[in-house]
């Protein structure tokens, strides 16, 4: 176990970026308003060439992905803080140290794309839109949440955010369901549909990349690869763990899931390439989770604690992100010690409100059965308790 | 007696397969494959996001011909092949209706449902609650169900009492020609996912179709139960099929002066409570018929609405239930006869119910 663990890290370690230049000199107030890196190599399947190693980010930019995924951070520590006082309750999956992934993507995505994904889901629902109050208050059940609290955390939707899908595997046909209407529909836009190595083992999985290719849909199947299915490391899941070529007949790829402008620049790459009729992209992430894979499970019992220690500080996609802004003066340590401040002040007080929000009144439980349905009589706990569904 | 006679006539619409009716002036006649046909047909034309996918739908023309000519009117964007790949071509499905088109998923028989019915249950059913009405699912899945001739245990399950069981499903289950295209349009038109289960040894039966229901805009409401026959005796409700069988029966117990009202149930979710209700009130006997399973089957949910109803008072009788026997469906064809329920199960039943003989 360790063998495979350490493997892992010094797979992950050799993508660390190597090679980067300034715009301009040195100084205080010589801000940047660009530059440029380099990425780790891509492993590229059934693919000529890959995306470019060389990425480049505006200043403007780069804050943005550092705020989202600080927000990210700071919003899934409230909610593991909120789950050990017993306010959040059931399921919550963390998203922490996969930060990159959805914020990366998000960046080489736009609004009118389509995202699915499966339970780990609070930190896309963040990029797709949804206030982090309004996921807090769903995790927490009160009816500010984003699903009135009746979703819960694995339950989340958002405008083209398909959730958070608790059944594993689930949501990788409806991602190509969501792209086949993309295609239907004349649209250019694509569909993002994610799972995690342990799913990529699904027989459904299989068969959508099957159809997905057949009919060539604008979908990209994206393997968010943390290493782990649950507590089982992915050697012992998997007899191939090259996820980004499971897909045989589908060309993919594998990306540094926690370099952020490696995730965007490899996501542009395959949208690009859905976007031109070419069919499907497989896009694997290769990216570590810091918390167990639930809130019930502490993450320590199937793999060594130096092995996160050694993630968080060598690998920490906002660390990562704010060592480079810092090197080549894009932004000031100052700066991103205010957006880390802002951040903080905006999740505190959205904990506040999750707290102190109402559940739903009870009677609201028989609502939204069906759609444009006059109201109707549900049956309750016993013959004598009926409720309206409105 | 012999209004009666003709009131009971009129109000069925055929009984036994190939009836000519010449009682009153018909629109048409028309088999229950083709009401089927013709409602999809009807529903793609009024709407481009309505499309076909499953196995044989296209070059087929369907695996029981149901849709026939529809690939070749509508071509390859409106009517999809699919390999076969249940829970993936399902899952498809679903995620299509949830980015905005209206899916007609076909199951080949309800029985591959069984490996797509995650996609049916957790991610069409239950989508509009969890999401707290966000999303909607407004997809079709159809196909025939129950038992064949001859096709044996995996092939022969009704799954009338699992989809009925699940809240946010809508599940219907036509038995004439005008049920068929009338639900099977509904269904098609409604926003919520849909289950529409057909028969695949009534495709080919031919009924009565009226005016109205011969018309682009004809509709059978969802969860509104049809009194296919009046009576003052004894109450049996079914679905399927087995209203036809219940209407046999109401025939040769007529013979012996026993009047049967015969519910075709239509919808198995959300049953039609309040029709069952007012006619075990009128009639006083209950009798439940069904080809599926007897435990925990349609039948046994009827019995316990009625019995938690103020029907329960009006009861002469326990209800009972006739149904295929709790055996999984044999082969051979005294077997597969001696499983599923006949006329002589439903007048037996009846005649206990009254207390003759």
């Amino acid at each position: 176990m360790l063998s495979c663990a350490a493997r892992l890290v010094r797979a992950q370690i050799q993508s660390k970026p190597t090679a980067c230049w300034v715009v301009a000199a040195r100084g205080y107030a010589d801000i940047v308003d660009e530059a440029t890196f380099t990425t780790s190599e891509y492993a590229l399947h059934k693919l000529d060439e890959g995306p470019s190693q060389t990425v480049t980010v505006t200043r403007d930019d780069a804050l943005k992905y550092y705020r989202q995924m600080q927000t990210i951070r700071r919003m899934e520590t409230a909610a593991g803080n909120l789950y050990k006082s017993k306010v959040i309750r059931g399921f919550c999956h963390l998203y922490s140290g996969q930060e990159a992934c959805a914020v990366g993507m998000e960046a080489a995505l736009t609004p009118n794309d389509h995202v699915i994904t499966a339970y780990r889901a609070h930190g896309w629902t963040y990029t797709r839109g949804v206030p982090p109050v309004n996921i807090l208050a769903e995790l927490t059940g009160r009816k500010s949440g984003v699903a009135k609290g009746k979703g819960g955390s694995m339950h989340m939707y958002g405008h083209n955010f398909y959730g958070g899908n608790g059944i594993v595997g689930a949501q990788v046909p409806l991602g190509a369901g969501i792209a086949l209407a993309l295609k239907y529909k004349g649209s250019n836009d694509v569909c993002v549909a994610l799972y995690g190595d342990g799913a990529a083992n699904q027989g459904q999985v299989f068969e959508t990349y099957n159809i997905a290719k057949l009919w060539d849909l604008p979908c990209i199947f994206v393997c968010e690869n943390n290493g782990y299915g649950m507590g089982t490391a992915v050697e012992r899941a998997s007899a191939s763990t090259e996820y980004y070529t499971r897909g045989d007949y589908v060309p993919g790829l594998r990306a540094d899931g926690m370099d952020v402008l490696a995730v965007r620049e490899a996501t542009r790459f395959a949208a690009e390439w859905c976007r031109s009729g070419k069919g499907p992209m497989i896009l694997e992430v290769a990216t570590y989770r810091y918390s167990g894979h639930s809130m019930s499970d502490p993450g320590t019992s199937y793999r060594p604690r130096e092995e996160i220690q050694e993630m968080r500080k060598t690998r920490d996609p906002i660390t990562g992100l704010r060592e480079r802004l810092i090197s080549v003066n894009l932004a000031t340590a100052e700066e991103m010690k205010q957006i880390d401040l802002d951040v903080r002040a905006e999740i505190d007080k959205a904990v506040e409100q999750a707290k102190a929000d109402p559940e739903l009144p009870v009677e609201e439980m028989y609502n939204d059965i069906f759609v444009d349905e006059p109201p109707f009589k549900v049956r309750g706990t016993n013959p004598f308790m009926y409720g309206m569904s409105k | 007696m012999a209004a009666l006679q003709t009131l009971a006539r009129r109000c069925s619409t055929s009984i036994l397969k190939r009836h000519f009716s010449v009682s009153s002036p018909v629109a048409a006649q028309m088999t229950v494959r083709d009401a089927l046909n013709t409602a999809m047909n009807e529903e793609m034309k009024r709407d481009e996001s309505v499309f076909l996918l499953g196995e044989e739908v296209a070059e087929y023309d369907g695996a029981y011909k149901v849709s026939r000519g529809l690939w070749r009117k509508y071509g390859d964007k409106r009517v999809m092949d699919t390999p076969i790949t249940e829970m993936g071509f399902a899952g498809i499905a679903v995620g299509s209706a949830m980015a905005g088109l209206k899916p007609i998923c076909e199951f080949m028989t309800f029985n591959f449902s069984m490996q797509a019915i995650d996609q049916v249950i957790n991610s069409a059913a239950k989508t509009y609650y969890m999401s707290a009405g966000k999303q909607t699912v407004p997809i079709v899945f159809r196909g025939p169900n129950g038992a064949a001739a001859g096709v044996a245990a995996q092939h022969s399950q009704c799954f009338a009492a699992w989809y009925g069981h699940c809240p946010g499903l809508k599940v219907v289950s036509p038995y004439s020609s005008e049920d068929a295209k009338g639900l099977l349009k509904s269904a098609i038109r409604d926003p919520n996912p849909v289950v529409c289960m057909e028969n695949e040894l009534m495709y080919g039966t031919v009924f009565e179709m009226s005016d109205e229901a011969m018309s682009e805009e004809f509709l059978v409401p969802i969860g509104k139960a049809k009194i296919e026959r009046e009576g003052t005796h004894c109450t049996l409700v079914s679905h399927s099929k087995s209203v036809g069988l219940c209407l046999e029966a109401a025939q040769i117990l007529e013979k012996e002066n026993i009047f049967c009202e015969v519910i075709n149930l239509r919808t198995i979710r959300p049953m039609d409570e309040e029709t069952l209700i007012n006619s075990v009130k009128k009639t006083n006997h209950l009798v439940t018929v069904e080809g599926g399973w007897p435990q925990f089957g349609v039948g046994a949910e009827i019995v316990a609405k009625v019995m938690e109803s103020d029907a329960f008072d009006y009861l002469d009788a326990p209800v009972y239930r006739v149904t295929g026997a709790d055996i999984p469906m044999p082969y051979a064809a005294t077997l597969e006869r001696a499983t599923l329920p006949g006329t002589q199960d439903v007048v037996l039943t009846v005649k206990k119910s009254l207390h003759i003989q």
